[in-house]
């Protein structure tokens, strides 16, 4: 049984369709990538299969680990193991990072009928992710995101992910407005979390966050269906030859 | 029983003459000012909404029931031992408690006080004439203009002095406690403090306003607050009554030069609150911080009136003030601001955020800025809104669910006042009261459906 399995999903925002069609199977242990130019629809993929309600979902299925996606809420889906990595992280003052995660984390133990870790236990996990992502202290006691600059709120969804250890990962543009530092940051806490139990959905408009997290698939997302799928390289051929190459494929595909 | 208007005014002239023989011990010169203010509400009895200062709050309720004096409520300490005890900040200073309006010696706990302050009743020092407190009290209190603080003055009796010497730094919260007593009738009290913070001094001070039981009480409250020379005092207003009280506050402080004060108020209960903060910049390069938190349920009604006076040049002051309402609450947020002539070089903020709840949740906010000088930086902004959905899909997104996710969401809101409060023991006494106050998650169902449709207004202007 796949992790994730995407059968033709029709998805709409404001009657307007965006996802056309969409087909993918993710099993446990890989990493995909899904490349697309502005307006694919790549977001649109992350955020309806993080189970944001403000899409109509008009066709198709969903399944998470043969569980039913598209009929949970988002907290359920969290707590499923499915964890998306946003393209613009929500800054929420008021609660400081250490307490949303533990929050987090909690809500997501009980859920799996497993004790909640206290302040005590919590902090040293936090602490050794966050010097992972190579995140001062000082981000513990700070609002979630608050005043962050934006690699490290790009970081700091990374510390999350590592935390929360998600069996489904999707991170959504997490390279976008990262310097080379940055990106090579959260790149080597993305292959940290690598492993045979884990599947990973890399959503980007760049090849560049490819050359320090190698896919084991890419997709090529066009006009909201998939109209090329590959290795590694396809992402280098996307690199040279642009977006332009595969739209007469998108041309075959809708006929 | 409800009055009409030539009656309220006979029932504070019965209660005025009935409190003349409790207060014998009072000497002249207060006697005076108390005849002075009392005239002064008879000539201009209570506010009505076409006042520009009132215009979102009706008194007509207040100024309809007839309020006797509160009792005499003679407490022994050992019934009152575990009533009292959710009321003790942890790691204060002192505590005085004030039952019915009275200081109650043997509820309060001044031990722990170190020497060469002063901190205690108001009475004993005006029944032994002190020299300071007649140099000070009723000295920056307009009663002229408002008929509340003309009505505390004429009933004055008690509430609490408090003096500190020079360069005296005490980081321990002083706290007072002020505790109604609801009774079969209804019952007026008006608490009258004066804190004298004498040049460099360091000190927080707490109010606090309880009920204890259930009923129509009326707490009329004033504080007036003296900073000398880069004194830095801290000023908290706690007002948890009943839902049937009446409580109306006025704040009233003097800055000299380079002092920096805060005024934070967390109001939660009392059916109708009007809140009134009125520090005066006097002197050059003073700093104030005006911070608070409302949040109203049922038919509660929580007017704060903010007017802050730039009255010398280089002084700055901010004003912060978030409002959650629910249920058929209303909050209102006047905050005016005037800068006088010579005022140069002000740097004024205002910032009210609103959050409604329910559908039927009010707020009126108003700024009002007054700008006398030329070179002067004044801007405000307010905002009205529903709890933010984005905020909330990226919680829930990390597995917390929607209700638990609402509630985290409001305890951030409330937190941004909270974590402007310097005193720890305050801080963290007021996080947990503020936690168990917010509306329960279950309340929303209907907030919800009402946010898909609902408007957010945002302004902010620089002037």
């Amino acid at each position: 049984m796949s992790l994730l399995e995407i059968k033709n999903l029709h998805a709409n925002v404001n009657n307007i369709e965006i996802l056309k069609g969409v087909d993918l199977e993710v099993n446990a242990g890989e990493v995909h990538s899904i490349m697309g130019p502005n307006g694919s629809g790549k977001s649109t993929l992350a955020q309806v299969l993080a189970r944001r309600e403000t899409y109509q979902i008009t066709d198709g299925q969903v399944l998470l680990n043969g569980k039913d996606l598209l009929a949970m809420k988002p907290e359920e889906a969290a707590c499923e193991g499915l964890f998306m990595a946003f393209q613009y992280p929500v800054e929420i003052p008021g609660i400081s990072n250490a307490y949303f995660l533990r929050a987090a984390l909690n809500a997501i133990r009980k859920y799996r009928g497993l004790e909640e870790l206290d302040a005590m236990d919590f902090l040293p996990l936090l602490k050794e992710k966050m010097r992972l992502l190579e995140m001062d202290e000082r981000f513990l006691s700070r609002p979630v995101n608050e005043g962050f600059s934006g690699g490290e709120k790009k970081r700091n969804e990374i510390v999350q992910m590592a935390v929360l250890e998600p069996k489904m990962a999707i991170l959504d543009e997490t390279d976008s407005g990262l310097d080379i530092d940055a990106l090579k940051i959260v790149a080597k806490g993305v292959e940290a979390m690598r492993s045979k139990e884990r599947a990973i959905l890399l959503v980007t408009h760049y090849q560049r966050l490819l050359n320090y997290i190698v896919p084991d698939y890419v997709h090529v997302l066009v006009n909201g269906k998939i109209v090329k799928s590959g290795g590694a390289e396809l992402a280098l051929e996307l690199e040279e030859k642009g977006y332009g190459w595969t739209e007469p494929a998108a041309a075959t595909a809708s006929r | 029983m409800t009055l009409a208007k030539t009656d309220q005014l006979q029932n504070y002239l019965d209660a005025f003459s009935a409190f003349g023989v409790r207060t014998e011990r009072q000497p002249a010169w207060f006697r005076d000012m108390r005849e002075r203010a009392f005239a002064r509400f008879c000539e201009v009895g209570f506010p009505t909404p076409k006042d520009e200062d009132w215009r979102f709050t009706n008194v007509s309720a207040l100024a309809q029931t007839p309020f006797a004096l509160a009792r005499r409520a003679h407490a022994s300490g050992a019934a009152y031992t575990d009533l009292l005890r959710p009321f003790r900040i942890p790691g204060a200073a002192c505590q005085l408690v004030f039952l019915n309006g009275r200081f109650a010696p043997f509820l309060s706990d001044l031990e722990g006080l170190p020497k060469g302050l002063h901190v205690g009743s108001l009475a004993q020092a005006l029944a032994e004439n002190n020299k300071t407190v007649e140099a000070h009290l009723g000295r920056y209190l307009n009663i002229e203009r408002d008929a509340f603080c003309a009505l505390n003055t004429a009933f004055t009796e008690d509430g609490a002095f408090v003096y500190l010497p020079r360069r005296t730094v005490l980081d321990p919260p002083i706290c007072l406690l002020f505790i109604s007593l609801p009774g079969d009738n209804p019952e007026m009290t008006h608490p009258r403090n004066l804190i004298l913070a004498e040049d460099e001094s360091e000190a927080n001070v707490v109010e606090d306003y309880i009920s204890l039981g259930s009923g129509v009480c009326f707490s009329n409250a004033v504080t007036e607050l003296v900073a000398g020379e880069s004194a830095i005092i801290s000023h908290y207003m706690i007002e948890r009554e009943d839902s049937q009280a009446f409580n109306v506050s006025t704040l009233r402080t003097q800055q000299g030069r380079s002092a920096n004060i805060s005024s934070h108020s967390v109001l939660l209960g009392g059916g109708l609150v009007r809140n009134n903060v009125h520090p005066v910049l006097a002197g050059e390069g003073g700093e104030c911080l005006i911070n608070g938190l409302f949040i109203g349920n049922g038919s509660q009604h929580m007017d704060n009136y903010m007017l802050v006076e730039h009255a010398s040049p280089h002084c700055s002051s901010r004003q912060f003030y978030n409002g959650i309402l629910d249920g058929h609450s209303h909050g209102v947020f006047h905050g005016r601001i005037i800068v006088h002539k010579d005022a140069q070089k002000t740097d004024a903020k205002q910032t009210n955020r609103n959050l409604l709840l329910s559908d039927d949740a009010q707020i009126d906010t108003k700024p009002q800025l007054e700008i006398y000088a030329d070179d002067v930086k004044c801007t405000h902004g307010a905002t009205i809104g529903q709890v933010e959905e984005n905020a909330l899909f990226y919680l829930r997104s990390r597995g917390i669910e929607e209700s638990s996710a609402r509630r985290l969401l409001l305890l951030a809101f409330a937190s941004e006042c909270l974590v402007r409060m310097k005193s720890r023991q305050v801080r963290e006494y007021l996080q947990n009261i503020v936690q168990g106050w917010l509306p329960e998650s279950s309340r929303y169902a209907g907030a919800k459906a009402a946010s898909a449709g609902g408007v957010e207004r945002q302004w902010e202007e620089v002037g």
